[in-house]
């Protein structure tokens, strides 16, 4: 439906998109599908994407949100751009060290710092 | 004339996907878990589990047929916190879910749902036909 309040707030500067989350629980399915299409027609529309999504304020965490991230990821790669995650507070970087997903995903401890790496600010 | 507290929580109900009252489901179970002072640690592991296993349950189980249900029921006392999660599938074999953690499997963006509720959980196994997961929790439980 495309009259669904989105659940992310994007802010597109200095060439990197960078993503945060509306709600503190990511785990209904219907959410994190709308998530999921809004992110990839995102990333489908930029050449190189570069990417942040911010963590702040999020509480909890469900294994399909993080199967959207590693779609996000994959995506952002073949599209020839990076994904980067920031501001992962520790009972959520459990989730990410339990699967060994932080050995996918490139993680910094804020956005300002993820960003800085890719040559924004 | 006043009551002794109550020990033991008991509880059952049966959603069918889309149904927003696991929210109000998990409210429950949270207000109960905190009656008995579980902790926040606790707390996360298992609503992560609780929410897993009826997502499990409502693609996976009931290949998210809007007409089918899933079951959860409770038992939670001062010292362990018992479920059942029951769909209205064939079942499954959960040794055939591969390992998400290897190297070659980490871009698969599912399968992962079920090693989160062994982790977070103290244990958790299906009962056959592989429809109904019971899980665990025991206060004290450390990952």
């Amino acid at each position: 439906m495309g009259t669904e309040i989105s659940r992310i707030r994007v802010t597109d500067l200095s060439g990197v998109m960078r993503v945060e989350f509306v709600d503190k629980d990511i785990l209904d399915e219907s959410a994190i599908r709308q998530i999921a299409s809004e992110l990839v027609k995102r990333v489908e529309a930029a050449a190189a994407p570069r990417i942040v999504i911010s963590f702040r304020g999020v509480e909890h965490l469900s294994s399909a949100a993080l199967g959207t991230l590693i779609t996000i990821n994959s995506l952002a790669k073949k599209r020839g751009g990076q994904l980067r995650l920031s501001d992962i507070k520790p009972s959520i970087m459990e989730v990410f060290t339990i699967t060994k997903l932080n050995k996918l995903f490139q993680i910094f401890e804020t956005l300002e710092k993820a960003v800085e790496g890719f040559g924004g600010k | 004339m006043t009551s002794a507290p109550q020990s033991v929580f008991e509880g059952s109900v049966r959603l069918q996907e889309n149904n927003k009252e696991i929210e109000s489901v998990q409210a429950s179970i949270e207000e109960i878990l905190n009656q008995f002072n579980y902790g926040d640690t606790a707390m996360f592991a298992i609503r992560l589990s609780i929410e897993e296993a009826m997502m499990n349950g409502f693609r996976h189980g009931n290949l998210q047929d809007p007409t089918k249900f899933v079951e959860i029921r409770w038992r939670i006392d001062s010292q362990s916190a018992n479920f059942h999660v029951i769909d209205e599938g064939e079942g499954f074999d959960p040794e055939a879910v591969p390992d998400p953690t290897l190297d070659e499997n980490l871009e698969i963006p599912s399968g992962r749902g079920l090693m989160l509720i062994r982790a977070y959980m103290t244990d958790a196994r299906y009962h056959n036909p592989g429809n109904h997961l019971e899980m665990n929790f025991r206060k004290g439980k450390s990952l």
